[in-house]
């Protein structure tokens, strides 16, 4: 991990700067002014493009969440201070909400990645099927968010005839019994039918990285280390997790990234209800339904906050995979 | 934990050399293969429902127990196709395809150039341009949502496709950067050399030389790019409404309950996703690296 320390969050400071890919040599020195244009030329378009769309709002939404700004009073708009700040972090719902993001992330991403990587794990060997299980397992992640979360929403919680409860009549038949615990699943474990929907389609992604992590081990040191005599715990302790550990980090962080985010599955599943409202939820009724621009944009910017915190780690595991990418 | 344990041993064996210390290792390895088919087989259980169910009458779907073997029918689709009702969902199935494959084009066309000048010309500092887009992508679009709706108020874009298209490339365009480079990365420069001795100009030599061989990558990049923008929900709920509403928002519609509608549902479902089920596919050699934004090969 020491070259990991070396990087920051990227954006200004490099210190180690990888050898720059030698340009070509330049032919002459009329050309070498010219070329240093027509390098930058095809690099202009996206950066301007991606500056524009996606700096510029969040410099507004940092300037509105210092006004009094809701959209049914108009003639109230004006400089508000810390005002939306504090009524943010001091807002019963929105606490349960900040609190709702950090356990419904968690849990998907600890859980998707324990199972990612006992799947990973299972996958990394020679059996008859391998390529059809690791298809049937990818399928999940290739279902439409909103569809997946109506899916699980409709055809497997409802308590009236999802499959979950079909299943344990079905069983219960089977052992000639008529009265099959009928579960109300969304009812009574809101958050869990959530993030259990999440896990689902999150643990095909973190099998996917595990799975390439592990395939790029060493195995003939691996080998090496069997003929010696190493038991199978050792070599999964001692070898075959420090080199996963930085894929779980990938995976983790990717996974918090994209899951801190996540609107579908609680707009779709609960509606926000039950206490499952997380930010991005909140944060979309605040604006859409209740119109208070700048307390929704003050809950905007605790969410950057949040995930800069995340994404710096990430950055970091990143760059130091990537300067290894290089190094080869 | 015993399952893993028992894993690794095995997975190194495979290379040619005998276990002498491992009699039992065949029989364990067919269990664990057991298990791995047992668990694909677990996630894989909702899918296979949804598509059964929606090839089901509404009655048989709504029956406890599950009736697996009823008489297969069309009817959930002919309910969600319109037929008789009059909503039809092809406009919102048009407008995400025309969202996902113009931004899709929108970003090639200006990440290829600039993954050229970041791995075969790079710029100097190309490494902190590469991590400046990609802290763009981990930024929440929730938090930039009301600026561009208001944007979008403002200047009548409100509802409008172009707006979603013009979103949809910024929100890829990191990932697309990041993808191009990694496969451009992988042309020799030698080639590249060869042919500017010979006099080709720029685009001569990306259009014969470079593209051969990074156009494997360009169709995955162009894959994963779709699938994003088609499952997009956000942006597409707050920003359209009847003119240019997508698939997802078209979805939302089935959010509550409206009595015996599983079959259509799952009719549903499985139609938005297909797209997705074929692009995720087809480019599933290449989906860890699009996701983990190039950095796993």
């Amino acid at each position: 991990m020491s070259t990991t320390l070396e990087t920051g969050r990227g954006r200004g400071q490099q210190p180690p700067t990888p050898p720059p890919a030698p340009p070509t040599p330049s032919p002459g020195g009329a050309l070498r002014r010219s070329a240093d244009w027509a390098r930058r030329a095809p690099l202009l378009p996206a950066l301007v493009f991606t500056i524009i769309v996606t700096q510029l709002p969040f410099v507004v939404t940092l300037i509105v969440s210092f006004m009094d700004w809701n959209a049914y009073y108009p003639d109230e708009r004006g400089f508000a201070g810390f005002g939306n700040y504090a009524s943010v972090l001091t807002d019963v719902n929105m606490r349960q909400a900040i609190l709702t993001t950090v356990v419904l992330t968690a849990v998907v991403v600890l859980v998707s990645l324990l199972l990612g990587m006992v799947i990973a794990l299972l996958l990394d060997r020679q059996f008859r099927g391998r390529g059809a299980v690791r298809t049937m397992m990818i399928t999940p992640f290739l279902i439409v968010p909103v569809a997946a979360a109506l899916l699980w929403k409709h055809a497997l919680f409802n308590p009236e005839y999802g499959l979950l409860n079909g299943t344990l009549t079905a069983i219960w038949r089977l052992f000639g019994s008529d009265n099959a615990p009928q579960p109300d699943w969304i009812t009574m474990a809101p958050l869990v039918s959530v993030e259990v929907a999440l896990i689902w389609q999150w643990t095909p992604f973190m099998m996917l990285i595990l799975l390439a992590g592990l395939q790029s081990r060493p195995l003939d040191v691996i080998e090496a280390a069997r003929i010696d005599g190493a038991s199978a715990w050792q070599i999964f302790r001692y070898m075959t997790f420090p080199h996963l550990r930085r894929y779980l980090e990938l995976g983790g962080l990717l996974g918090s990234i994209y899951i801190v985010q996540n609107f579908d599955a609680v707009f779709t599943i609960t509606s926000g209800g039950l206490g499952t409202a997380n930010l991005p939820y909140v944060i979309y009724q605040t604006f859409y339904q209740a119109h208070d621009y700048g307390r929704a944009s003050a809950a905007g910017v605790v969410v950057v906050i949040g995930t800069i915190v995340i994404a710096t780690l990430a950055l970091r595991t990143v760059s130091t995979l990537f300067q290894e990418e290089n190094a080869r | 934990m015993s399952s893993v344990t028992d894993v690794a041993p095995v997975a190194a064996t495979r290379t040619p050399e005998g276990a002498p210390r491992r009699p039992r290792k065949p029989r364990s390895g067919a269990l664990l293969g057991v298990a791995a088919w047992l668990i694909g087989f677990l996630f894989v259980v909702p899918v296979l429902w949804m598509v059964l169910t929606s090839f089901h009458s509404e009655e048989a779907a709504a029956t406890n127990p599950p009736s697996l073997l009823a008489p297969l029918t069309f009817a959930g689709y002919r309910e969600f196709f319109g037929v008789g009702t009059g909503t039809s969902p092809w406009p919102s199935l048009l407008n995400s395809l025309t969202a996902s494959v113009v931004s899709t084009v929108i970003v090639l066309l200006l990440a290829i150039p600039a993954a050229y000048a970041l791995s075969i010309k790079p710029v100097r500092k190309w490494t902190d341009v590469m991590f400046f887009f990609l802290s763009t992508r981990m930024l929440p679009i929730v938090a930039g949502l009301l600026p561009i709706y208001l944007f979008a108020q403002w200047s009548g874009l409100l509802d409008n496709i172009w707006l979603l298209i013009v979103l949809y490339t910024a929100m890829n365009l990191p990932i697309a950067v990041w993808m191009m480079r990694s496969f451009l990365a992988e042309v020799p420069v030698e080639i590249l050399e060869a042919a500017s001795m010979d006099g080709a100009g720029l685009l001569l030599t990306l259009r014969q030389v470079v593209a051969p061989i990074v156009l494997p990558g360009i169709a995955a990049t162009s894959l994963i790019c779709f699938i994003f923008s088609w499952n997009e929900l956000l942006l597409a709920r707050t920003l359209t409404g009847t003119v240019a509403g997508t698939a997802p928002v078209y979805l939302t519609g089935f959010v509550t309950s409206q009595g015996l509608f599983l079959a259509q549902v799952c009719a549903a479902s499985f139609v938005v996703s297909l797209p997705v089920l074929v692009a995720g596919f087809a480019a599933q050699d290449k989906l860890v690296q699009g996701l983990s934004l190039g950095a796993v090969k």
